[in-house]
């Protein structure tokens, strides 16, 4: 990890499919992905926090992968330079109930 | 690019970014460096969202008060993103007597400081909140309280600090202060070094060895504190919660999840195999328990996902503010101890303030860096 300018030369240039719902859990669309690229949301992790891409029940696990291409043509990157947001436990949706519950059958 | 600027930032968290939004709108120019990878890696992203005056220390409550008299209301309207400022007020449960005399304690030295909280008892608290456990006897209730989104609101200082011409550097971490004929002028980091007039350092618990530079010390240490996160629900309520042993707090946020911080009593002891801010095996099922009884009707509600993040806890449980005489051009603003968050916009506006008239509106002496003393 190096020392990254936040700066972005390129200015957003609208398109017609800028409508498209890319992150299904909580409905955030290529464009407001690519507008956030501008606004200087340059990490996946800070796309999350900005938006909430890849907060919702799936966790990322569906949009991930197209939030991260789409934000490397933004910033006109490789796709590899992106770091994936941080998985978090735990891996699947749980109940309280089942969380909260530590004892071990016999 | 040139490296010189007014002022250099350590630390792109929520306090710098706030100060560096309050510096470039009055034309300052800015220079912000983040160690990590991401705006407001560390405790900015990973706290409950409190914007409380109740149960602060009389030291810290001016600045709680100022901002959410004077900064708060207008400002989703002010950066164009929505923070979710939800003033509905705090409630601070107690389930025993001994609770109810913490809440009492907390309550009358927060009325003698001018706040508006009170005691309320089950009959109240049953109407504010009828979601809540019947094991709840009493509680702390200060309406003018609330919770914020602390992801939108640190990146939305953030965006409008670099709309206004605020030079951002992420990746980039400072290693050093140096002097220049007696007065604080350079920062070098890892890749750079930095000249400004004025050098704030707001690095959370990475400002000690960076103060130690120049041989200030700050007496903090990290304590790891984690959260859960449920799948969106119903609407419930809108208080920001607490209970009296500071052991369980949470609020439902806009979108509909409920975060809810916890512990497990292994507090201080627990295992980061990764060194990730990973989450303590034992602390989440701890928090469910505790969840469930003041809520037993989340039980079924699913969670998410869990995380967790270092406070910057203060050998005297207060922030360290201000100018450093000793160091001229240096600022500190760090050690907030767990409640940076919810005076994060009045620290911004004070420092910036402070940095350019050389005054502050909320009288913040009461935080400076030398107020330490050992107790014998």
């Amino acid at each position: 990890m190096g020392a990254v300018e936040r700066i972005l030369e390129r200015e957003f240039v609208p398109a017609d499919d800028d409508g498209v719902v890319v992150c299904r859990c909580e409905e955030i669309t290529k464009g407001e992905i690519r507008r956030a690229v501008h606004d200087g949301i340059f990490t996946m992790t800070e796309m999350r926090r900005y938006l909430r891409a890849g907060m919702g029940l799936c966790q990322g696990q569906t949009c991930a992968k197209n939030v991260k291409a789409l934000m490397a043509r933004e910033l006109g990157v490789p796709p590899l330079e992106l770091e994936h947001a941080t998985a978090r436990s735990p891996m699947r949706p749980v109940e309280m109930y089942v969380l909260a519950n530590e004892e071990v059958a016999d | 690019m040139s490296n010189t600027s007014d002022v250099i930032i350590v630390g792109g968290g929520v306090i710098g970014n706030a100060a560096a939004y309050y510096l470039s709108k009055k034309g300052v120019s800015v220079t912000v460096l983040e160690g990590s990878a991401d705006i407001g890696h560390g405790g900015s992203s990973r706290n409950g969202g409190g914007v409380r005056q109740s149960g602060r220390d009389p030291r810290e409550l001016p600045l709680a008060m100022y901002g959410i008299q004077n900064l708060w209301p207008g400002l989703s309207g002010e950066l164009g993103i929505d923070t979710e400022y939800t003033p509905k007020g705090n409630l601070r449960l107690g389930k025993t007597q001994a609770h109810l005399d913490i809440l009492r304690k907390l309550t009358d030295r927060a009325i003698a400081c001018g706040l508006d909280v009170r005691m309320i008892g089950y009959e109240e608290i049953k109407s504010i909140n009828p979601y809540l456990s019947d094991e709840v006897i009493g509680a702390s209730w200060c309406p003018t309280d609330g919770h914020a989104n602390p992801l939108t609101a640190t990146l939305g200082f953030y965006v409008n600090a670099r709309r206004l011409g605020a030079r951002f550097i992420s990746g980039e971490k400072a290693v050093k202060l140096q002097k220049v004929k007696g007065r604080l002028r350079k920062v070098v980091a890892e890749s750079g070094v930095y000249e400004a007039e004025t050098v704030i350092v707001a690095a959370g618990l990475e400002s000690r060895p960076l103060l130690n530079t120049v041989g200030i010390d700050v007496p903090m240490t990290g304590n790891l504190m984690e959260c859960l996160v449920t799948e969106a629900q119903p609407y419930l309520f809108d208080q920001m919660l607490g209970a009296a042993e500071a052991d369980f707090y949470g609020h439902q946020s806009k979108h509909g999840s409920f975060v809810f911080g916890g512990s497990s009593g292994f507090e201080g002891c627990t295992l980061d195999k990764s060194g990730l801010l990973e989450n303590y095996e034992k602390t989440a099922p701890a928090t469910c328990r505790g969840i469930m009884r003041y809520f037993p009707d989340l039980k079924r509600a699913k969670i998410i996902r869990t995380w967790a993040g270092f406070i910057d806890v203060c050998a005297d449980g207060v922030p360290v503010l201000g100018n450093a005489e000793e160091v001229p051009g240096l600022v500190i603003a760090c050690a907030f101890s767990g409640h940076g968050f919810g005076i994060s916009p009045a620290v911004g506006y004070n420092l910036a303030e402070l940095i350019t008239t050389g005054k502050t509106p909320v009288d913040i002496s009461a935080l400076r860096y030398d107020r330490f003393k050992a107790k014998i």
